[in-house]
């Protein structure tokens, strides 16, 4: 079976070379000069464009004391502008047929329209003109105040893995702002006030802390002009400092938790490393460990998979976790999901010794091969969504990384050895730097 | 999987023509299976998507939840493939399949690279016509649908959508999930999933979409190698239409949480209604597609009583509902009930404004060609309109039916279809009532 496989791999790997299929041809770039970044991404399979500007704030950002407020601000953009009214940006853009959205991160804040190529000069006007001309007061907060904890209540309060998400994060990071949820702590939420949310704007909405992505159906000379007629026109904070958040000091000892609630219908075991991110010109540990993640659970042929799911069996499902996307220190996470007749604590047991035997045995080959051939797959396949493709690039410039970096992640991802998989794992899978949370049932303690 | 995915997934059936024409080739494989082909040669990949009518709907009601299994084991071994074996070949060709339950028809899915199409075709194949349902392999999967099964018993949202269902729908099958029970998929047997798969996936059910790097030819061979060698016609009858119990009025569910969820609506009406695309207008301006409507309006904008609400014209095969959704504190639950309430009423009674008639129409009709921009998201849109039984004509009609609905139209059929007094309310959750 196995010189099988070996075979096919090598037939496959002559095949690939077909495959070239760079994006980096469709990708422009260049700076305005009030110093923001722009990125255009060229597809004219259909006259669509995507439309985003993503500020290099999230709620990593934040001061102590105002969690919640990068979200807060994110929703309040929504409301009146020097020009515009009150929800008069979300309603043009439908009544133009596309669709609006915002999101806020640990690191970034984006903004974004998806509409018909030729109105992007209308989007450009609107997103520029609330970049700097909020015009808010304390009575516009209140209700949209009441929103983010409807919003809070929706997403954490009712779903135990998110209650347990939080409380994971919080011991995972000992200094760091990752360890406060994005959404904010429920009593800062409840005291956000007008002073706040615009002290965050005032500070980091400006130019020369944007990128503005536009891609679809597009001329990157036409969007250089239109961008330096909206933005190229704002001028700079020249008070923005640089990004240096409070880092992580050594972790010397592992935590451990158990969340019981009784919502929870399915207990499981949880562990998350503190893991090191992609960091400009220095990717290879990344790639090791997005690797390394695919090995252990990626999907039915994955080491996890084969040995508590079909071999041992006692798991439902397994996983493992990594995304190198993030500013500062980022996780990697392993889950298993027990069959009911096994305990957690059996269940960590067999979890640690799969890892364990793998670090000991080393990464199959043939494997390895396998999942790289996916990721060179995966490169055209993730071209056929325009707006993933600006998501992705939003995300990494957003997150340190250079275009530069974007396009050398996939021959990075292709250079790495088992070798290098086993030594960077071996250093990150430190049991001092973890957290282990077990999600429980209130009553199966209760008795 | 929850209703909600549902109601916001019956508005992606609708869209138009703006411009943005893509030709659409109807082609035929040699036993009779409809092909509709969208040719582009600009990556080198192809998306293909089966759609099976019936669904899990016709299975018999006492093997409950046997499709969905049958489903999910498809890519658990086939031919000489087990699990594990088929999986490291799929992996090696870089394509994906997906294989989904739904309770009007089922769907196979897949995306392959233009250089290995053959051979990923005839891997696809192995799966539809020659599944193994190994023992072991049942009970792996059997598991993971229980352990949803269990969740789905504690999920706020599961609750909310199977108490909806559950009353109003009492033993027709939308009335429960197709998961099935703890019971009903406790008693399968490889039997009875071998006789699932020779009733659901037959050629008569069958219809292809394909969009990507491949001529008509390629199309047409490519779709006679996979089906080829299904059963000719299905034994399970299509379901009746459902009988609907409404009664109107707030039914509480209790659930220790601090923020309830509410389902709300009543009748709705048919697509073939003259009155459908009014009513399609009228839900835009109701709740429907955008943050510009009447209930996101006066419940969260000017209230912040949810982070959202939406509602939509669950027009399905064997039943019409217009049904909407959101989730506010349990102390806000009465005022945000009374505002649905008063929203209801008044556009019931007062209808719609040209203005807003206007701007539901430019949103209907402007995002028809925002839809059109993936091959696999074509070809999802494509098996939708067949198993709506839409010719392909209808994308270049679609926007002329919208246009030609008037404020009067829409006025009209407000007073014909909302009633206030008619609305069911279910709430999960500990509301102050």
């Amino acid at each position: 079976m196995r010189l099988l496989m070996i075979g096919l791999a090598a037939v496959l790997a002559t095949v690939s070379v077909s495959l070239a299929f760079e994006i980096e041809d469709r990708v422009t770039s260049f700076t305005l000069e009030n110093g923001m970044d722009v990125v255009v991404i060229e597809d004219h399979r259909a006259p669509v464009v995507v439309h985003m500007v993503w500020y290099k704030a999230g709620s990593a950002d934040e001061q102590p004391g105002v969690s919640g407020v990068a979200h807060f601000l994110e929703h309040l953009l929504f409301k009146q502008t020097k020009t515009l009214e009150a929800g008069e940006l979300s309603r043009v853009v439908a009544e133009n047929g596309g669709s609006d959205n915002a999101f806020t991160s640990y690191d970034y804040t984006a903004y974004y329209q998806r509409v018909a190529a030729d109105r992007l000069e209308l989007m450009m006007r609107m997103e520029a003109d609330r970049m700097v001309n909020l015009d808010i007061g304390p009575d516009d907060i209140l209700t949209e105040r009441d929103v983010i904890i409807e919003e809070r209540n929706q997403r954490v309060e009712t779903d135990p893995g998110s209650l347990f998400r939080e409380q994971r994060n919080a011991a995972l990071y000992l200094n760091h702002r990752y360890g406060v949820p994005i959404i904010g702590w429920r009593h800062e939420m409840e005291n956000l006030d007008l002073e706040d949310a615009l002290a965050y704007y005032r500070t980091y909405y400006a130019p020369n802390n944007a990128t503005l992505v536009v891609a679809g159906d597009v001329d990157p000379s036409q969007v250089r002009q239109l961008a330096q007629t909206y933005y190229g026109v704002i001028p700079p904070n020249p008070d923005l400092q640089p990004r240096e958040r409070p880092q992580e000091p050594p972790h010397t000892s592992p935590r451990r938790m158990t969340f019981k609630d009784p919502r929870v219908s399915q207990p499981y075991v949880m562990r998350s490393y503190l893991a090191p991110e992609r960091d400009p010109g220095d990717q290879r540990k990344a790639a090791a460990l997005t690797l390394f993640a695919e090995v252990l659970g990626g999907g039915q042929t994955s080491v996890l998979t084969q040995k508590l799911q079909f071999e041992k069996q006692v798991a439902v499902y397994t996983g493992a976790f990594y995304s190198g996307l993030s500013l500062d220190d980022s996780s990697f996470g392993l889950v298993i999901v027990p069959r009911p007749d096994v305990s957690l604590e059996e269940a960590e047991q067999a979890l640690d010794q799969v890892v364990l035997d793998v670090l000991d045995a080393g990464i199959d080959p043939v494997q390895l091969a396998r999942i790289k051939r996916q990721f060179k797959a995966s490169d055209i396949y993730r071209m056929d969504s325009t707006e993933g493709l600006a998501n992705s690039y939003g995300a990494a410039l957003s997150s340190g990384l250079t275009l530069e970096d974007i396009h050398a992640w996939p021959d990075i991802i292709q250079s790495i050895t088992p070798e290098d998989i086993i030594q960077t794992a071996k250093e990150v899978l430190d049991i001092n730097a973890s957290v282990t949370g077990y999600l429980l049932a209130q009553e199966e303690t209760d008795q | 999987m929850t209703l909600v995915k549902f109601l916001f997934g019956l508005t992606t059936l609708f869209w138009g023509v703006a411009g943005h024409a893509i030709e659409i080739q109807t082609l035929q494989s040699k036993d009779g299976i409809p092909i509709w082909l969208v040719e582009d040669h600009t990556l080198p990949f192809v998306a293909l998507e089966v759609g099976f009518d019936g669904g899990t709907s016709s299975e018999p009601q006492e093997k409950r939840g046997v499709t969905n299994l049958m489903m999910g084991l498809l890519e658990e071994g086939a031919g000489d493939l087990d699990a594990q074996g088929f999986a490291t070949t799929r992996e090696e060709l870089a394509a994906s399949f997906g294989y989904s339950a739904y309770s009007d028809s089922l769907s196979v899915s897949a995306r392959f690279l233009t250089d290995n199409a053959a051979s990923s075709i005839d891997l696809l194949r192995q799966s539809l016509v020659a599944p193994r349902f190994d023992q072991d392999a049942i009970e792996r999967v059997r598991a993971q649908v229980e352990t949803s099964i269990r969740s789905r018993e504690k999920d706020q949202n599961d609750i909310a959508a199977w108490s909806w269902n559950g009353t109003i729908f009492g033993k027709h099958p939308y009335g429960t999930s197709q998961d099935g029970t703890l019971e009903t998929i406790g008693a399968l047997t490889q039997a009875d999933l071998k006789a699932a798969h020779k009733a659901a996936l037959t050629k008569d059910r069958a219809m292809v979409s394909i969009v990507g790097d491949v001529t008509a030819q390629q199309a047409v061979s490519l779709v006679d190698r996979l089906l080829g060698d299904l059963p000719d016609a299905s034994a399970w009858p299509l379901p009746n239409l459902a009988d609907l119990t409404l009664d109107a009025g707030v039914q509480v569910v209790d659930y220790p949480t601090p923020q309830s969820v509410i389902l709300f609506g009543h009748k709705g009406i048919d697509e073939k209604d003259d009155d459908f695309f009014a009513a399609f207008v009228l839900n835009v301006i109701l709740g429907g597609g955008n943050f510009e409507n009447r209930l996101m309006t006066e419940l969260r904008e000017k209230r912040g009583l949810t982070y959202g609400v939406g509602t939509s014209l669950a027009s399905r095969k064997y039943s019409d509902l217009i049904v909407g959704r959101f989730a506010t504190a349990n102390d806000r639950v009465a005022q945000a009930i009374e505002v649905v309430r008063d929203v209801w009423r008044d556009i019931a009674e007062n209808g719609v404004t040209a203005d807003e008639v206007n701007r539901a129409k430019t949103y209907l009709t402007g995002a028809y060609p925002l839809r059109f921009d993936g091959n696999g998201r074509i070809a999802g849109i494509l098996t939708g309109m067949q198993l709506q039984g839409r010719a392909p004509e209808y994308v270049d009609i679609r926007n002329d039916l919208v246009n030609a609905v008037t404020p009067q139209d829409v006025s009209r059929v407000a007073r014909r279809l909302l009633s206030e007094g008619a609305l069911k309310f279910v709430v999960v959750g500990q509301p102050d009532l």
